[in-house]
Order: structure tokens, then C-alpha cells, then sequence
């Protein structure tokens, strides 16, 4: 048996044992019948108010999933909506930060002088908290959706810009040279010499910034609300619905190892042995 | 028949300034020398001699700090693909397969061609350096070092450059592998009427490759100091070139030049002023001296020699 299966087999027994243990410590909720005069009075609600069992929102889960794309108002949509409007502000508000960052990495990255210059501004922007642009963006903006798209745009740029600088500005002298030799112009040595072989480089930057761009649209959307998969999991949790919010939690968890996982593959894609 | 040399280096200066500032490091100064049209000039010299700066130089990656190096009447300034350049280090973009490094050059020599006509040129010059069947394929990391250098010899010929200039391109071969590749890269040259220089540390190398060898004293203050002339007929082959007569008498100049001649005597009294326009002495250690005579020369079917001898007797008379 290969390490590989052997792994598999280990994760999955795990998570069955961990899933076991969930399961069997949590208190089951006993009938009306048998509660006393004083949980009766409570409507049993300190044994509502405990963390769901697994059973629960397995079965939440298979609810949700086989019915992602309903649309009760505004307040009760799917999981399918949910995830759907995050995406697409995570993805508006990425690749607007790629469309700034590259081309900027590239510049400074090609230049001393364009590193020299912006590097303070890019010292003292890059470790602000997305979510503190929030209020800005909102004053200015006017609009929160617009807002939270800003935001993801703010937080993706950094990763991308460093690392596309720094990919463009490591590119060997010898390539570099090659194309010089090869009378390349400008514009074609960028595309076909310094883009190929800074590419490992600006996609793991790239990587990094889907990666908070995810992270980030949760809170933006507990803040925003209206709707997103950060708004569903705050309105769960004011629903007093731990199983809606639990099945939330995975759901965040799966689709940001999707996005993740798409990027991995781009990147083995332009990865290349010397 | 264009009569003037392809190549002409003329007091050839390379400075550099010195961490302190006071005093500028010069590696080499007043370096002269002409290649001719389809000539393959090696230049030898010990390390720091700037050698591999006088090929950036006619590469136009480096800049001279005065002189000029002058190509079909035109002078040298910046890269160009009149200019081919073997890397030692190959210098193959490794995320290409082998045919296609060999495309990037050829299409950036003639843009105007069909990917199909760019495509069987490249193949043909990779076929050229034994590069075929499926190795074409292949990414420079899955390839051997030999192979690499092959890709790289290929991309150059292929762009058909003026001049091809190989800085130690076998320097990081093992010697069976050089071997090899020196014989492919004598059959490529003699298939063509390109025209090569090349930096290389093996004398046996040089011998059995050039029609002329460099000869450069050692840095600072360096200089070519004398041309040798390979009297020894091609095809050359490995096996029975050390039993050619001039074989050794050449070998054993070179060595001797390289263990004790090589140190220079400028570089003892920098206040000597500088030669201007001197070329370097011309050598034939393959001719025994009291053969030089016209009329007695030993028949030789290096195709310069001959004008370089008659030009050489003919400022002696």
C-alpha cells in the first residue's frame, strides 16, 4: 500500500473517530415529559443552546445542498446565493488588485529607481488590517458593496505586487542576456523571457492573495451585510442556528481549498527545473 | 571578395574603478587584433586576464572603456544577431524544450518566416549537433550538460551570426563529453563558413580547433600579446593530430607562453606609456625556421594562412 493511501485511509478513520466522539459527547435532549417544572418553564432551552451534534448538520448539510439556489427574501436565501455574491466580490475586487499589481510589480521590479520610490508606501500600506479601510471606503465610496469590494481589492494587492517585484527583479542575468543578444524588444523580452520565468514567483504571490482575499471577504461581509456567505454565518449565529453556522464554518473552509487548489494547479503549470 | 578583415579590435581598453576610488583597476589595455571572414580564433589566457570581457565586449553586453571593435566597416555597439553568443553556463530558457530555445533564436533572427519554416530550421541544426528522436522534446533540466551545450551550439549556428562568439563553452564538460562535442562543433563550423571566436583554458582544445590562437598576458595592464598560427591541415582529427609534426613545437610555445611568458612586463612599470595600434607578433611555431622561405613552404591547406604569410614575409623583405 502506497504512503499516499495509507494517508487517506489514516484521514478518513480519523475524522470518523473525532466525529464519534462529537457525536456521542453531546448531551441528547430529553423529552418534554421528563423534563422538570423548571425546564419546562425554560421551553428547554439550555439544552437547545448546545453545540449541535455532527448527525445535525449532516443532515443540515444534505438540506442546504440539495436545495442551494432558493430565495425566501431577504434574510432566507441559499447557500448557493451566499456563496455565489462572496465569489463574485472576491473575484471582482482580485482582479482589479491583478490588473494594478502586475504591471506596477513589473515596473518596480525593472526599476531601481520605481523600487526606491515606493517602497516606503508600500512598507507602511501593506500591514494595515484590510478591515480598517472599511470606514474610509464607506464614507467615500457611499456603498457598501462597492466597499467590500475595495477591500479585497486592498488586501490582495500586497502579496501579488512584492512577489511579482521581486519574481521580475530576480530573473537571471543570463536570460536576460540571451534576449538582449537576441535583439529582443523591450516589450517581447517582458512577455517572452521575464513573465515566463518570473511566473512561479508572481503566482505563488498570487496564491497567497486568494488566499486572504477569502479570509477577508468573511469579516467584510459580517460588517457589510445584506448578503455573502460572512453575512449568512452572522445571521445564523443571531438566529441562535449553531447548526446553519457550523455548516458554514466547512462550507468557507471547502471553497477556499477550491480556490486554493485551482491556483496550485496554475502554478505547477508555469513551474519550471533549471 | 571583401578583402577587409570581419573583425577589427582596436586599442581595446577595459577599466574598472577600485573600491577606494583613488586608482582605476585597467584588466586590459590597448588589445589589438583581426579576425578574418570564416577564421575560428581562439583566445587563451590565465584567469582575470579579461578574456571573458573582451567577448562581452564584441557581444556588446559590456561597454569598453575606450577603443573600438569595428564588424564590416561598421562599429560594434550594443547586442546584436550578427553576434552569436555560447554561454559556458548554456544559458537555455528552462522552461522551453530544446526545440523550442533553438525557435526563440531562430524566430527572433528571421520574423518573417513560417512557423513551419522556423520549425524545420531549428530541428535541422538540432539534428546537426546529434539532437533528434525525441530529445528535442525535452526540457533543459532533463537533459545531460553535454546535451545542454549541444541545444545552445545549435541555437547559435542556427541564427546564422556574422560572427559566433563561445565563452568556455566546454569549460563545465567532462573530457569524454568535450570531446564529442568538440568534433560535432568542427563539423558544424566546417559545414558552414561561420565564423568563430572562442575563450577556452584547454590548449589541446585550442590546437585542434582554431586556425589561430591568442595569446593574452596575464591582468591588470593585460594585453594580446602574440597570434599563433595552427599549421596543421584540417580535417584535424583528435586521435591523429599529436602526430603531426607541428603538433608539439605548437603545444609546447603555447605552454611555455602560459607558464612563463604570460607575465606581463608593463604590468611591473605602469608608468611605461601605452602602445597604441600594435598588433600582436605573429608565431608560427609550426614551421621549423629554416623553412621560411616562400618557396619551400610546406604545403598547408589552412585556408588563411597563406595570406598571412605572404603578408608576413612581406614587411620582413
Amino acid at each position: 500500500m502506497s504512503t499516499t493511501l495509507k494517508a487517506r485511509v489514516l484521514s478518513v478513520l480519523l475524522l470518523l473517530g473525532l466525529l464519534c466522539i462529537w457525536e456521542l459527547s453531546t448531551p441528547r435532549i430529553t423529552d418534554a415529559e421528563n423534563m422538570t417544572e423548571y425546564e419546562l418553564l425554560m421551553g428547554g432551552a439550555s439544552e437547545e443552546a448546545r453545540v449541535p451534534p455532527p448527525s445535525a448538520i449532516i443532515l443540515k448539510a444534505y438540506e442546504e445542498l440539495t436545495d442551494p439556489l432558493y430565495d425566501n427574501g431577504p434574510n432566507d436565501k441559499g447557500i448557493g446565493i451566499q456563496i455565489a455574491y462572496s465569489l463574485y466580490r472576491v473575484i471582482t475586487g482580485y482582479t482589479l488588485a491583478a490588473l494594478v499589481a502586475l504591471p506596477l510589480g513589473f515596473l518596480i521590479g525593472m526599476s531601481p529607481l520605481a523600487y526606491k520610490t515606493l517602497d516606503p508606501f508600500i512598507q507602511v500600506l501593506k500591514p494595515i488590517s484590510p478591515l480598517a479601510w472599511m470606514p474610509l471606503a464607506l464614507f467615500i465610496i457611499k456603498d457598501s458593496e462597492a466597499s467590500a469590494i475595495f477591500v479585497i481589492f486592498i488586501c490582495s494587492i500586497w502579496p501579488m505586487l512584492i512577489n511579482t517585484a521581486f519574481g521580475v527583479a530576480g530573473v537571471r542575468r543570463d536570460w536576460v542576456n540571451v534576449a538582449r543578444t537576441h535583439e529582443l524588444t523591450d516589450f517581447r523580452t517582458a512577455f517572452t523571457v521575464i513573465l515566463p520565468a518570473a511566473a512561479p514567483t508572481i503566482l505563488t504571490g498570487m496564491r497567497i492573495s486568494i488566499g486572504i482575499a477569502w479570509l477577508v471577504i468573511v469579516a467584510a461581509e459580517m460588517l457589510v451585510g445584506g448578503t455573502g456567505i460572512g453575512y449568512y454565518v452572522w445571521n445564523e449565529w443571531n438566529n441562535l442556528d449553531l447548526t446553519s453556522v457550523i455548516f458554514s464554518i466547512l462550507v468557507i473552509g471547502v471553497v477556499g481549498m477550491l480556490l486554493d487548489s485551482m491556483f496550485a494547479r496554475v502554478q505547477t503549470a508555469v513551474q519550471y527545473q533549471e | 571578395m571583401n578583402n577587409t578583415p570581419l573583425l577589427q579590435i582596436q586599442n581595446l581598453t577595459r577599466k574598472y574603478p577600485s573600491p577606494e576610488g583613488d586608482q582605476e583597476l585597467i584588466v586590459f589595455e590597448n588589445a589589438n587584433f583581426n579576425i578574418e571572414r570564416g577564421e575560428f580564433v581562439c583566445i587563451i589566457g590565465h584567469s582575470g586576464c579579461g578574456k571573458s570581457t573582451i567577448l562581452n565586449v564584441l557581444a556588446g553586453l559590456d561597454d569598453a572603456s575606450s577603443g573600438v571593435v569595428i564588424m564590416d566597416n561598421t562599429e560594434v555597439k550594443g547586442p546584436s544577431l550578427d553576434r552569436g553568443v555560447v554561454f559556458q553556463n548554456y544559458s537555455l530558457l528552462p522552461w522551453l524544450s530544446a526545440l523550442n530555445n533553438v525557435i526563440f533564436g531562430v524566430r527572433a533572427r528571421f520574423p518573417d518566416w513560417s512557423r513551419k519554416q522556423v520549425k524545420e530550421h531549428s530541428y535541422k541544426y538540432l539534428k546537426m549537433v546529434g539532437l533528434g528522436d525525441g530529445a528535442e522534446q525535452r526540457n533543459p533540466s532533463q537533459l545531460s550538460g553535454g546535451m545542454r551545450q549541444r541545444v545552445s551550439i545549435a541555437r547559435a549556428f542556427a541564427i546564422q551570426p556574422k560572427l559566433l562568439l563561445l565563452d568556455e563553452p566546454f569549460g563545465a564538460l567532462d573530457a569524454l563529453t568535450r570531446g564529442t562535442i568538440q568534433d560535432e562543433l568542427i563539423r558544424v563550423w566546417s559545414d558552414t563558413d561561420q565564423t568563430v571566436f572562442m575563450i577556452t583554458h584547454d590548449v589541446d582544445e585550442a590546437i585542434l580547433l582554431a586556425d589561430r590562437i591568442l595569446l593574452m598576458s596575464n591582468g591588470p595592464y593585460a594585453t594580446i600579446a602574440e597570434s599563433v598560427v595552427i599549421d596543421i591541415p584540417r580535417p584535424r582529427k583528435r586521435a591523429e593530430i599529436i602526430h603531426h609534426d607541428a603538433y608539439y613545437p605548437i603545444r609546447n610555445h603555447l605552454v611555455d607562453f602560459l607558464t612563463t611568458r604570460s607575465k606581463n612586463t608593463h604590468q611591473m612599470d605602469p608608468s611605461t606609456p601605452p602602445v597604441l595600434n600594435q598588433q600582436p607578433l605573429t608565431v608560427r611555431p609550426g614551421i621549423v625556421p629554416d623553412a621560411l622561405h616562400l618557396n619551400t613552404l610546406p604545403t598547408v591547406s589552412n585556408k588563411f594562412t597563406k595570406n598571412r604569410l605572404t603578408a608576413l614575409t612581406g614587411t620582413e623583405s
